[in-house]
């Protein structure tokens, strides 16, 4: 069921393919911005000069939950990409996130305190459309491996389309792209400094920027999920995908943490419950 | 098999007991003792519980029976006495009301049901509770020791009334174990009735205005299940003369047609004991308690006296219009529950929400009721009780040292008390994380609602619920490990015997998790096999996984190790400002500030009132859903 060599080339090529992603988004963004942009390999050498620097720290504890943060994020990936459960997968994910957040609160720092309290808010903003949508690919596959998944014969897209567009709503929040980049932001203007990350330096941030990296991939993963019947289709999509969230990037600005919840609860209950409830009830057409 | 009659007996000797003798040492001794004695007595239950299906004790006393009867009067005579003493109408009426049921089900039964012998059981679901109220429910005993000690000292204006104290909860696991044990309704009902008088006592302990009311609110509310348990034994014999069907395990094979009326009024008492909406308020109102009642409250007895009763009548209810409902009822309460929790800062009353919660999803489980979802039910009911008593048990010794219950009182808790907070941050983990307990138990459930009936509704509770648990959680752990740079350390003078307790409950919350494979492959799988001749369980690669990554957790905090040399430590950010280590700052006008970090509560969005409110009457509507659609199948 499991297949190990997935799991080893993502722990190997993730952080390879998000540096670039991150590249190319922040290439795309600057041209959006009438800026010539960074070089391409940009986010590597940031990366790289961020491990050169001296470790300074708030806490001591700190670096516990940042490795954990990054192992865990790892493990969310590479359990995903080996084709393991996909709740499981999503549990990984949370506790990894968790992780992180607790790393902001025991610097017991003013701004990653906020930050804190807004990753927790966008946590609880994006999880329950995520296990939506992994009831919606178990509802159509009968299956909750994403091995299963991925094997599927069908367009998994064209019974989840609401599912979908659900889970493009809350990758925004994922990606920490505006308007809901409430905890942290990759761009400057931020009124809580840089929020969760504030207390993270040198090679501690340049952990946290890893597993981001990490984490963009699984979520690229997740989105291919629902166009797997299809490999060709399914890259396409990616990248039309991820240059809209780059447009969304470039012209919203950042709202409020009620508007963050409320609007990714209600697309979760409109788009998500409202498709998997017509497909329950339909559930005699789908194949088995 | 003596052990079972041992188990109901045994404790009720030692409260005995513990009634007469007021000397400190020797109470000590007798609490240690029983204590002892109990737990081993229910751990050599292991030995003699079957493989599968139940084994039956019969017991050929139909005096007991009798006997009972009359305590349960004396039972109402002495309610109705503190009713008229503290003035309290409404529970006089309530027990003059059930009492008269009673009495009415004693005459109808008359002779004819002389030649039922009622018989003790055990089989595997037994088993797993006796377990729970023998071991975690000892622990919180011999806790109690040195909890009510210092209470005492705390509280000069409350007089000491330990032997009573220890009387009523050595008498809880007593009736507790009787109502796991037995298989004749009408001994259940008894001692039903017992757990409901102990929490009454044990809440109004302190005799303070506010314990009388939320203890008299208790007492009325479970009352109010005590009589549909009562008419539930009424319509048994009013359709069953005979009275076989008095016998748990015959009523639940007997027809639908029979079993169901019944099952769902046994079911709403169920649904009252375990403090589900709209009857939540009790267990709130409960907290005002010594703490260690809450634990036993709230982790080994009483609420999971409720859900045992509900999972015990799920065959019954699963697949009809009625089990849904009671589902419902509890997935309305898992949600709203969780969503109140978010605003509140009081540490016990963000554990009541939870237990509340959490019950509302067994409850939602057994409702809907495949074997499944019977099998993630009982998972709960095991994690969920070591969890909570640990917490409990770690908010009470926390209170005692800050004087403070409340969570923005945690602020740096693992700077002042490091090992409390650790335990602490394991039980937190333990109700929401993965790979911990109660986790594995959502996740069951999750896929086990994705093949039933109508299980899109759950599952969307599931969701969001689960999500809501997340937040206010590990906004708690986030306060306890804030490393505030100037708190002293203050976690001196906890008693060796407090230390033991707490370490067994958080070595027993991670140990669960890594054995909860033999425990579903020895005790849940035969249990739901037996009942519904089929069963489930996650898959080897899921455990395997699971296994890992609580070994990655476990070696971890090791990682602490490879980081000994980065020693420089600077003060947080601050805008640039001089701060010194305890966030005091110069102010633009010159004034010395202070920075105070306080946590979101969204009293807007989840305010306990209006939560409250609105659960309180969706709840009430689906009840009286269920209750009129039972009196068309009962007329």
């Amino acid at each position: 069921m499991m297949h190990i060599e997935n799991a080893l080339l993502f722990l190997v090529l993730a952080p390879v393919i998000g540096g670039l992603v991150a590249g190319i988004d922040r290439k795309i963004t600057a041209r959006m911005q009438g800026r010539v942009g960074p070089p391409l390999l940009q986010p590597f050498y940031d990366v790289g000069k961020l491990f050169q620097k001296e470790q300074i720290l708030v806490a001591p504890s700190q670096n516990f939950y940042i490795t954990a943060y990054l192992v865990f994020i790892v493990v969310s990936g590479a359990l995903f990409f080996a084709g393991g459960d996909l709740l499981l997968v999503i549990f990984a994910f949370t506790l990894a996130h968790i992780f992180l957040v607790l790393g902001a609160y025991s610097s017991y720092s003013p701004y990653s305190f906020i930050g804190a309290e807004r990753e927790l808010i966008q946590i609880i903003a994006y999880e329950p459309m995520i296990i939506l949508s992994a009831v919606g690919m178990h509802l159509v596959t009968r299956s909750f491996y994403v091995a299963d998944i991925m094997a599927a014969k069908v367009p998994l897209i064209s019974y989840l389309p609401g599912v979908f567009i659900g889970f493009l709503m809350v990758l925004t929040i994922k990606l920490r792209k505006s308007p809901f980049d409430l905890s942290t932001s990759h761009h400057a203007h931020q009124e809580i400094v840089k929020g969760v990350t504030t207390e993270f330096s040198g090679p501690m941030l340049g952990r946290v920027e890893i597993a981001h990296w990490y984490e963009n991939v699984f979520l690229l993963g997740f989105i291919y999920l629902f166009f797997a019947w299809n490999p060709l289709v399914a890259i396409l999509v990616l990248a039309i995908v991820y240059f809209i969230e780059i447009v969304i990037d470039n012209t919203f600005s950042r709202v409020t943490w009620q508007l963050t919840l409320k609007s990714a609860w209600i697309i979760a209950g409109l788009m998500g419950l409202a498709n998997l409830g017509i497909l329950y009830y339909l559930s005699g057409v789908v194949p088995v | 098999m003596i052990t079972l009659p041992f188990l109901v007996v045994f404790p009720a000797l030692a409260a005995a007991l513990l009634l007469l003798i007021s000397r400190d040492s020797w109470r000590r001794l007798v609490v240690w003792a029983g204590a002892a004695v109990t737990g081993i007595a229910s751990l050599s239950l292991l030995f003699i519980t079957p493989e599968s299906g139940p084994l039956f004790y019969p017991v050929g006393y139909e005096v007991l029976s009798e006997g009972m009867f009359v305590a349960e009067l004396a039972i109402a005579v002495f309610l109705i006495y503190l009713g008229i003493k503290y003035r309290k109408y409404l529970a006089i009426f309530l027990i003059l009301f059930q009492a008269a049921l009673l009495v009415f089900f004693e005459t109808g039964r008359g002779s004819v049901l002389h030649h039922i012998t009622p018989n003790l059981f055990i089989d595997q679901f037994s088993l797993i509770m006796a377990l729970i109220i023998g071991i975690i429910g000892s622990l919180i005993c011999v806790y109690s020791l040195g909890y009510m000690a210092t209470y005492h000292e705390r509280h000069p204006n409350v007089p000491d009334r330990r032997r009573s104290f220890f009387f009523l909860v050595f008498i809880f696991l007593s009736a507790m174990f009787g109502l796991v044990f037995s298989d004749y309704l009408p001994w259940i009902f008894f001692f039903w009735e017992i757990t409901t008088l102990c929490s009454f006592l044990l809440i109004g302990y302190s005799k303070t205005d506010e314990s009388i009311k939320n203890a008299f609110l208790a007492l009325n509310m479970n009352i109010l299940g005590g009589i549909a348990f009562a008419g539930a034994l009424l319509y048994i014999i009013a359709v069953n003369p005979g009275g076989e069907l008095l016998h748990l395990h015959s009523l639940i094979q007997s027809s639908h047609a029979i079993a169901l009326v019944p099952a769902v009024l046994i079911g709403f008492a169920g649904i009252t004991k375990s403090a589900l909406m709209p009857f939540s308020g009790w267990l709130v109102g409960a907290m005002v308690a010594p703490t260690p009642v809450s634990a036993l409250l709230h982790s080994s007895t009483m609420v999971k006296a409720g859900v045992y009763i509900i999972v015990r009548f799920a065959p019954v209810l699963t697949g009809t219009m009625e089990g849904l409902i009671i589902g419902l009822v509890g997935g309305v309460t898992f949600l709203l529950a969780s969503a109140i929790a978010i605003s509140q800062s009081n540490a016990k009353k963000v554990l009541a929400y939870s237990t509340i919660a959490n019950l509302g999803l067994i409850v939602a489980c057994a409702g809907v009721g495949t074997y499944k979802l019977i099998w993630a039910a009982i998972l709960l009911i095991i994690f969920h009780a070591i969890a909570k008593s640990l917490l409990f048990l770690c908010v009470g010794t926390v209170e005692h040292r800050i004087g403070s219950r409340d969570i923005e009182d945690m602020t740096g808790l693992i700077v002042r008390m490091p090992r409390i907070s650790v335990m602490m941050f394991i039980g937190i983990a333990g109700m929401f994380l993965a790979p911990f307990g109660m986790l594995i138990s959502k996740w069951a459930a999750i896929e086990a609602f994705s093949d039933a009936q109508f299980g899109l509704a759950f599952i969307a509770i599931l969701a969001f619920g689960g999500s809501l648990t997340v937040l206010f959680w590990s906004k708690w752990m986030g306060k306890i490990i804030s490393m505030c740079p100037v708190a002293e350390r203050v976690e001196n003078n906890i008693s060796t015997e407090k230390w033991m307790v707490l370490s067994i409950l958080t070595a027993l919350t991670v140990l669960v998790c890594l054995i909860f494979p033999i425990i579903s492959a020895h005790l849940i799988e035969p249990f739901v096999l037996a009942v519904y001749g089929q069963t489930t369980r996650l898959s080897q690669d899921n455990i395997t996984i699971m296994a890992m990554m609580l070994f990655l957790l476990m070696i971890m905090p090791f990682s602490l190790l490879l980081y000994r040399n980065d020693k420089r430590i600077v003060p947080a950010y601050m805008g640039g400002r001089p701060t010194t280590a305890d966030l005091t700052f110069q102010g633009s006008m010159g004034i010395q500030q202070h920075v105070g970090l306080c946590n979101y509560y969204f009293e807007e969005v989840f305010g306990e009132q209006k939560l409250f409110m609105a659960g309180s009457a969706l709840c009430f509507g689906l009840i009286l859903l269920v209750g009129t659609l039972t009196a068309g199948v009962a007329l």
